[in-house]
């Protein structure tokens, strides 16, 4: 079966400076296909070139077995990181200019249900805030009905709630079947919204898989965190982490940790135990924390 | 060419345009102000010196008219445009010695003083008389002013705001779509050329309503100088904006051109006289050919086949500025 979208070999590089440098993935229909890195990590530069907006230096993309052309632009929704749109026109005027511009479009009433955006259909753009600007910039990506929708970042800079409120819009997507290529800062949304996810640095691929299979693969235990001010004993005996004010012990047996706690005289009251999650993995792989 | 993606930018860019109240409205009051302003400044008498215009000045036999101080005698070869500049006021009044008549206006205070003069110096000169009302300042700066307001708007209201959009990121998410950088383009310069041309046709009417311009020419030939101008200096200004990513240097650059064009195209001063390698410079410049040819038209009653140098240095400017710039052009 031909892959939805298939990359060999992508590269760009600027100069001497080799953004993305050489790397390979499929991507299936109907998945949503994360992209993790910290900043320069080469992941939106791929993005972009998924998207047909930067030339790669060399390599191949092919959508449904062909080269990105004149069916892939009507058949894509993009959502920038950052975009500006026409000043001085409403939400109504924006998603109806964008229709204008595609062969193949879902009802303007549709859209406006799917994204929220009843509320201030006759604002001016200008004076929207942050979460109803990415929605109207993700219904903006929707307006051709795509097939494979890019959101570069979509939640970066919004309120907790707001951003729970936008994976809400991505998951309704996927349900349509859409095909989702997402890249973000941020593990928790990645290992919400993400079938299948690729960890990138200095332009190359360093982890790939379902955020799972990853977890699975690099972490056979569990976290437990003490304050620090708690673990004052002598704990040689355990694998530990300080971050701040916690202490963190990685665990492969928490009873027998537990016990071992107990038996050292440490009081557990402030004690909580966690799962090694995405943010863990990145670490562990990258060396750095997560650049947001 | 999709002409539903073309009508989509278009109808976008119009709104754009006509909300911004601030702007849309120092397009129109910036060249009514600058025309008020000019018609008061000059409205007074002109110099004292009279202007005398002798045809067949070659002639050795001079007139003892021609011995009196403060007045400007001023050679003429071609008789029938000395007799329309009396019929304008530019002359005075013209002399033709060798067949003993000369041309005064009638409306004229200064003709008839210096009427008086000839008679009293020479005699056995028959009169004729002219009409027509003078051509004042404002009358030949109304076309400069109009064509500079068309420079401006075109070379920012196309140059800048493009180079704006590609700054904030606007025209990348339009080249995520299926519009075309023809159409792009297209729009730009239809949204624009409508809108200088109506700004310009409403500027011409409030402020002929109030000064009366002098007219002799078509008004439907203006209208084509102006089309032909607006088109050329938009095409500029997309020529400027097609790579430049910086607000900063795309507002030096137009500066670098409007500012020169301003000076060196004959808008507030005539070019006559002035060094020749800058009447050469002048030459390259567009806005000097509308200039030349729009006043051509409203002054001299010139019709499209008189200015057709104009014309032509326009429309191959347009083409040359056009298709360096859809080849330079970049989304990004």
């Amino acid at each position: 079966m031909i892959p939805f979208l298939q990359v060999d070999n992508l590269a760009r590089h600027y100069q001497s400076v080799k953004a993305v440098d050489g790397i390979s993935f499929s991507i299936e229909r109907g998945r949503c296909f994360g992209f993790l890195g910290p900043n320069g990590a080469g992941k939106t530069t791929t993005v972009e070139m998924l998207e047909g907006i930067n030339e790669p230096t060399s390599g191949s993309i092919l959508y449904q077995g062909k080269p990105l052309g004149n069916r892939f632009k009507d058949e894509a929704g993009i959502m920038f990181q950052t975009t500006a749109l026409q000043d001085y026109i409403t939400v109504r005027e924006t998603l109806k200019m964008f229709q204008q511009m595609y062969p193949r479009t879902i009802p303007l009433a549709d859209l406006i249900e799917s994204c929220s955006l009843a509320e201030f259909l006759d604002r001016d753009t200008r004076k929207l805030s942050g979460g109803q600007r990415q929605r109207l910039l993700l219904a903006v990506a929707l307006v051709n009905d795509p097939e494979v929708i890019f959101l570069d970042e979509p939640t970066t800079g919004l309120d907790p709630q707001a951003r729970r409120n936008f994976w809400e819009l991505v998951r309704s997507i996927k349900k349509k079947g859409k095909t989702i290529v997402l890249t973000t800062h941020y593990m928790e949304e990645a290992y919400v919204l993400c079938d299948d996810i690729i960890i990138m640095d200095h332009g190359h691929i360093i982890a790939q898989g379902t955020p799972d299979e990853l977890l699975a693969k690099h972490f056979g235990d569990v976290v437990l965190q003490l304050p620090i001010a708690d673990f004052s004993a002598d704990c040689s005996q355990f694998n530990t982490q300080k971050k701040g004010d916690v202490v963190e012990i990685l665990s492969n047996d928490v009873d027998r940790t537990i016990r071992q706690l107990i038996e050292l005289g440490i009081s557990l009251a402030g004690l909580r135990i966690r799962q090694r999650t995405l943010e863990d993995l990145f670490l562990e792989l990258t060396g750095q924390e997560l650049r947001a | 060419m999709k002409f539903n993606r073309f009508l989509a930018v278009l109808g976008a860019r119009n709104k754009e345009f006509w909300r911004d109240r601030a702007a849309l409205a120092w397009n129109f009051l910036f060249p009514i102000m600058i025309i008020s302003g000019f018609a008061v400044a000059f409205s007074g008498d002109g110099p004292d010196l009279y202007k005398v215009g002798i045809a067949g000045a070659d002639s050795t036999q001079k007139l003892h008219f021609e011995e009196t101080k403060y007045i400007q005698f001023i050679p003429v070869t071609d008789l029938s445009a000395a007799i329309t500049k009396v019929e304008r006021h530019q002359l005075d009044m013209l002399v033709e010695p060798s067949n003993h008549q000369f041309w005064i206006n009638d409306t004229s205070p200064a003709g008839y003083v210096l009427e008086r003069l000839l008679k009293g110096s020479d005699e056995g000169f028959k009169r004729k008389a002219v009409t027509g009302a003078g051509i004042r300042y404002v009358d030949w700066l109304i076309s400069g002013i109009l064509a500079m307001n068309l420079m401006f708007s075109a070379l920012f209201g196309v140059g800048f705001v493009i180079v704006r959009y590609r700054k904030n990121g606007m025209l990348k998410r339009l080249k995520a779509t299926p519009v075309t950088a023809f159409e792009f383009i297209a729009a730009q310069v239809v949204s624009r050329l409508w809108l200088l041309l109506s700004v310009s046709v409403l500027v011409f009417i409030c402020t002929d309503f109030v000064l009366d311009f002098r007219m002799y020419g078509s008004y439907l030939d203006l209208l084509i100088v102006f089309v032909l101008g607006a088109i050329c200096l938009i095409s500029l200004g997309l020529l400027i904006a097609a790579r430049l990513a910086s607000e900063e240097l795309a507002g030096g650059l137009l500066n670098a051109i409007s500012w020169p064009m301003m000076f060196l195209s004959g808008v507030w001063f005539s070019l006559e006289g002035i060094n020749p390698w800058l009447l050469k410079l002048a030459q390259l410049l567009p806005l000097t050919h509308v200039i030349d040819g729009a006043r051509a038209i409203m002054i001299d009653g010139a019709g499209l086949m008189d200015i057709l140098p104009n014309l032509i240095t326009l429309m191959v400017m347009t083409a040359i500025f056009l298709a360096i710039g859809a080849y330079t052009f970049r989304w990004e």
